[in-house]
């Protein structure tokens, strides 16, 4: 990947080489550009939920079944679908993978002073996510190396996305 | 409003039982997963959702089914969760999972914490199921009409909901576990991947 920010068919190329089956998805600015690409992989299922609360059970769902699913959510989504996370992420101990879009942390012009800055990160650490933050396609070797450590490891790994508007 | 006719929580979770093929996958939760504990030796293939994350056994059902779409998987939710979680409903029909039938049980209250009314008793969940989009959509009231009708209904064409109208358990409490996650979830996995849908 060259530098400057993900676009979809990067990110469908990432999740598909990484040997992702399964997206399980709910669009914001910057993800939801990303779908199309993600729709048309061969390798991909691109999973549209109504609230984020749903992507963490489907997702579950998805690795009992012996498929390879990743949530891919704005932080906003993670604020909302906390109790989801716990129980798939905690009581069950599935390693369910995400991608979290970090609103506003490139840019805040279009939200001045958002919360999502303050609570994002400590969030991240409070439910023992082992996350990294992404802020350029640059890192795309970074981020296949993170990937694959959390899936040696059996534990939940995040990517926090940096993205720029809201 | 009036409450319609009911049928035993039990008995409803018999007919299921008795019309249950090897192979499917019955997930349970909250009072359904108190009852199904009660009623005998668990299968492999059933997933007691306990802990669960309340609203999320329909969800969960989806995901298997999308992995295992030749398996039958009959996800088991009563009325507060699934008002929690109507969405569900909406991506449930979007993903058009022809394999997941989703049994709502409808006893109007939160059984489990003390028998509070839900919000909006008398919500129709077979006209909300029908309205998101859900391919074959039943609803029975009478144990004898479920028992005649489970066969058929279980087999219709899914996306499928069917929603049960269940008299409430008197002084019912939560489900307990039935062991450890650690445990659990892996032996359920295996039994899924061995035994591929």
């Amino acid at each position: 990947m060259t530098s400057g920010a993900l676009t979809g068919s990067q990110v469908a190329s990432f999740l598909a080489d990484a040997g992702v089956t399964h997206v399980v998805s709910l669009p914001d600015s910057t993800i939801g550009p990303w779908h199309a690409a993600i729709a048309a992989h061969p390798k991909l299922r691109l999973v549209r939920v109504c609230r984020e609360g749903e992507a963490w059970a489907i997702a579950a769902g998805l690795h009992f079944g012996g498929a390879m699913p990743v949530v891919l959510i704005q932080c906003t989504g993670l604020f909302e679908s906390g109790d989801s996370l716990r129980n798939v992420v905690h009581d069950w101990k599935l390693p369910i993978f995400s991608l979290i879009g970090y609103r506003s942390y490139l840019n805040q012009d279009t939200l001045p002073g958002d919360t999502c800055l303050v609570f994002t990160e400590p969030l991240m650490d409070a439910w023992k996510l082992d996350w990294m933050l992404v802020q350029d396609a640059s890192q795309a070797g970074e981020m296949r190396a993170h990937y694959d450590r959390c899936r040696a490891a059996g534990v939940a790994g995040a990517l926090v996305i940096a993205e720029g508007r809201a | 409003m009036t409450r319609r006719a009911e049928m035993p929580l039990r008995a409803a979770l018999e007919v299921l039982r008795a019309e249950r093929r090897t192979g499917d996958v019955v997930i349970t939760s909250m009072g359904s997963a108190r009852e199904w504990m009660a009623m005998g030796p668990l299968d492999p293939l059933d997933f007691v959702y306990v802990p669960s994350s309340m609203g999320e056994a329909p969800p969960l059902g989806l995901g298997i089914a999308l992995a295992q779409p030749r398996r039958r998987v009959i996800a088991c939710n009563g009325d507060g969760s699934m008002l929690m979680n109507l969405g569900s409903l909406a991506t449930i029909a979007s993903e058009d999972a022809r394999n997941l039938v989703v049994v709502v049980f409808d006893n109007g209250i939160y059984e489990v914490t003390g028998a509070q009314p839900v919000p909006g008793p008398g919500v129709d969940f077979a006209a909300i199921a029908a309205a998101c989009g859900i391919r074959s959509v039943h609803r029975f009231s009478d144990i004898d009409a479920w028992a005649i009708g489970a066969a058929a209904a279980l087999d219709s064409p899914g996306p499928t909901v069917i929603v049960l109208d269940v008299a409430p358990v008197p002084g019912a409490v939560g489900p307990r576990s039935p062991g450890p996650t650690a445990v659990r979830g892996p032996a359920f996995a295996a039994a899924l991947q061995r035994t591929e849908g």
